[in-house]
């Protein structure tokens, strides 16, 4: 199957969920990058960073238009960063909309054969295995869960999986990469985790101590990238060296493991506890119960090699959660402001002197419709 | 991207990878054994959320008690257990709450010259019951699942001990000791011939008799929402205490000699009459030494 896909140079990329963290810590760190030479990003909401060069497009949640900005842009490369794998943020028909219907459309959009799309890359979670009691140790990319998924937000990631996977068997010249990211952790991102491991203590279920295992935000960046500049066909684990148990993770946060939810009708509990603020998604209560493991060896024999291990993302997340009450009254939060960011881009005014971004390759950009909704 | 089931999908997964592989597989040649993330020494609990520490303290404590006085252990052929490489290391099982892991466990790090650490694998069970969810893996207990198998026995090249009776062999009763159970459906040899790991039979006796079962409850089992609920001289009505209380029977542990795998052919595993066969002999053998042992103690209590 590898053989027979061509080598992608990828230089016309298009990220979708450019507003969603991953979307724009990837086009930031795509603008570093010289051999990238046009960066379109789609969203439905304003873009919450900072941005040198990449366009944005306000686009619909079902990405209904989005055809016409590949052909118009002549993209080679998408990457899908828009999956929601968190269901504390997203009521679940939101989310549904999003991770199913938003990846028909894109999936759609990037189908055919005069299409230019070269290279597909679909961010996923490890949520996808699931969470259960006959799980193996370490889940391993060809292996399927045991029981069919429980929760909305499981359903979804499989049914997203499968329109990807539909696609990459239709269009075999085609480079699909799928990415299944464990539980992420870092200094800058808010998850149910992040904000679980942030309490004064680290909740558990009363009996169980369950094995974590996370990628640190700077890798699962990292990782995206590779897949843009090498060819990464397949389906590939992304997580950190090292399987903890919740108690080492605990012990490096510097923090007691308080098993306040009951090892019988965890739900029931989970529920008041919602209430009073301490927001634990059924996903995490599974997690909670059995752990996962990953096995990482199919992304490293490909040759990435995540920077931190997973009690190296924990130590360095419990490194942020000191200094953060220094930090957070010192940032300014960004706002996207369109015309403040057109004038710095198209206004003759503004010096760019030798920015990558500097000359803006002409056309394209009008076609491109930037108040399509 | 097919995405077959596990089984499917490492035997067609193998046949990709000894069919001459292309483009990016050929080009890097991976060993999944050079890619295992090592242990950082600032861990205390491995991957697999084995403690040495609770495993430590517990063998200094209420392991060496057992295994010294209690039921004073004596083994014979611990030279049948190799010093390096994967080893599957097969037993029958006995007693409510088994005693025999881990005297297995204890037996190999006390006499083998290697000191080599046993895993031993055991019902996805304990992985979902409070309190044994948390303490099983610590002290090297492994879900038996295929795949973890595999990884220990051919990734980690470690011992995994495994029992084919499975509950069928801890659920008898008294007047059934010593008549070893059906092996499960051979999975345990077909393990073994993927990782080309030796398979070393063990026979142990004394454990039938440190924790018989003299009758199973079905609606207590129901109740708790354990694997099963025995009536044994000490169970329920001492209570959590009556689990842990052993009549002190006098255990023997003999290694056999090891059952190679790794000379059957090109995928053996493949030929089910075959992983049957080998199955069959291994439990032939242990069910042999089992009469010899039995035939040759002359107390239950004294050896």
């Amino acid at each position: 199957m590898s053989a027979a896909v061509p080598r992608v140079e990828s230089r016309r990329v298009l990220v979708t969920g450019l507003s969603t963290y991953w979307g724009g810590r990837l086009a930031q760190e795509l603008e570093r990058d010289p051999a990238v030479e046009t960066i379109v990003g789609v969203d439905a909401r304003d873009p919450r960073c900072e941005l040198e060069r990449t366009e944005f497009v306000r686009i619909g949640i079902q990405h209904a238009l989005i055809r016409r900005i590949i052909d118009a842009a002549e993209i080679d490369t998408v990457i899908d960063t828009r999956l929601v794998v968190d269901s504390i943020w997203t009521p679940a028909r939101a989310a549904h909309e999003n991770n199913v219907i938003g990846t028909m459309n894109i999936v759609a959009a990037c189908d055919g054969r005069d299409s230019p799309v070269r290279k597909l890359v679909f961010k996923s979670s490890a949520h996808y295995y699931g969470c259960e009691r006959d799980d193996p140790a370490f889940f391993s990319e060809d292996m399927l869960r045991p029981h069919p998924p429980g929760t909305p937000i499981e359903r979804d990631i499989v049914e997203a999986e499968g329109t990807v996977r539909d696609f990459a068997e239709r269009n075999r010249d085609k480079t699909v990469t799928v990415l299944r990211f464990a539980n992420a952790l870092g200094p800058t991102l808010t998850t149910s985790h992040t904000r679980l491991l942030s309490l004064p203590a680290v909740p558990a279920i009363l009996g169980f101590d369950p094995r974590y295992q996370f990628i640190h935000e700077d890798d699962i960046v990292g990782v995206l990238h590779s897949a843009v500049r090498e060819d990464l066909h397949g389906i590939y684990n992304g997580a950190a060296d090292g399987v903890l148990a919740l108690s080492e993770v605990a012990g490096l946060l510097g923090k007691p493991l308080a098993p306040v939810l009951p090892p019988w009708g965890t739900g029931l509990v989970a529920g008041p506890l919602n209430r009073l603020g301490l927001r634990i998604p059924v996903e995490m209560l599974n997690q909670l119960r059995y752990g996962r493991g990953l096995d990482n060896r199919k992304l490293k024999a490909a040759g990435f090699q995540p920077r931190y291990t997973t009690r190296e993302a924990v130590l360095d997340f419990a490194e942020h959660l000191r200094t953060r009450p220094l930090r957070e009254s010192a940032r300014e939060p960004y706002r996207y402001e369109r015309e403040v960011e057109e004038f710095l881009r198209w206004s003759p005014s503004v010096r760019r002197p030798g920015a990558p971004g500097g000359e803006r390759p002409p056309g394209g950009e009008s076609k491109a419709q930037p108040h399509a909704t | 991207m097919v995405e077959p089931t596990t089984e499917q999908g490492r035997a067609e997964l193998e046949e990709v990878l000894s069919a001459a592989p292309a483009g990016a597989l050929a080009r890097r040649e991976p060993d999944p054994r050079e890619l295992l993330p090592g242990l950082e020494p600032e861990r205390r609990v491995t991957d697999w959320g084995r403690s040495e520490r609770v495993e430590g303290f517990l063998d200094r404590t209420l392991v060496e008690f057992f295994y010294r006085y209690w039921f004073r252990v004596e083994v014979e052929g611990i030279e049948h257990v190799p010093g390096d490489g994967g080893a599957l290391l097969v037993s029958n099982h006995a007693g409510a709450l088994p005693p025999d892991g881990s005297m297995i466990q204890r037996a190999v790090r006390e006499e083998h010259p290697r000191r080599r650490p046993v895993h031993l694998t055991v019902e996805h069970f304990f992985k979902g019951y409070p309190g044994l969810a948390m303490l099983v893996p610590k002290v090297g207990g492994v879900p038996a699942h295929p795949a973890n198998v595999h990884r220990l026995l051919h990734d980690e090249e470690q011992l995994v001990l495994v029992f084919p009776e499975g509950r069928k062999g801890t659920e008898k009763l008294v007047n059934a000791r010593y008549r070893v159970r059906r092996f499960g459906r051979g999975g345990f040899v077909e393990s073994a011939m993927r990782a080309r790991a030796p398979i070393v039979p063990i026979a142990v006796v004394g454990a039938e008799e440190a924790m018989p079962a003299f009758a199973q409850l079905r609606a207590l089992r129901r109740l708790t929402g354990l694997l099963y609920f025995p009536i044994t001289p000490t169970f329920p009505h001492l209570g959590v205490l009556g689990m842990l209380a052993y009549l002190p029977a006098k255990f023997r542990i003999r290694f056999l000699t090891p059952v190679r795998t790794d000379d059957l052919g090109e995928r053996p595993w493949r030929d089910r009459a075959l992983v049957h066969d080998v199955a069959a002999e291994v439990r032939a053998t242990i069910q042999d030494n089992l009469y010899d042992m039995v035939g040759k103690r002359r107390s239950v209590w004294l050896g």
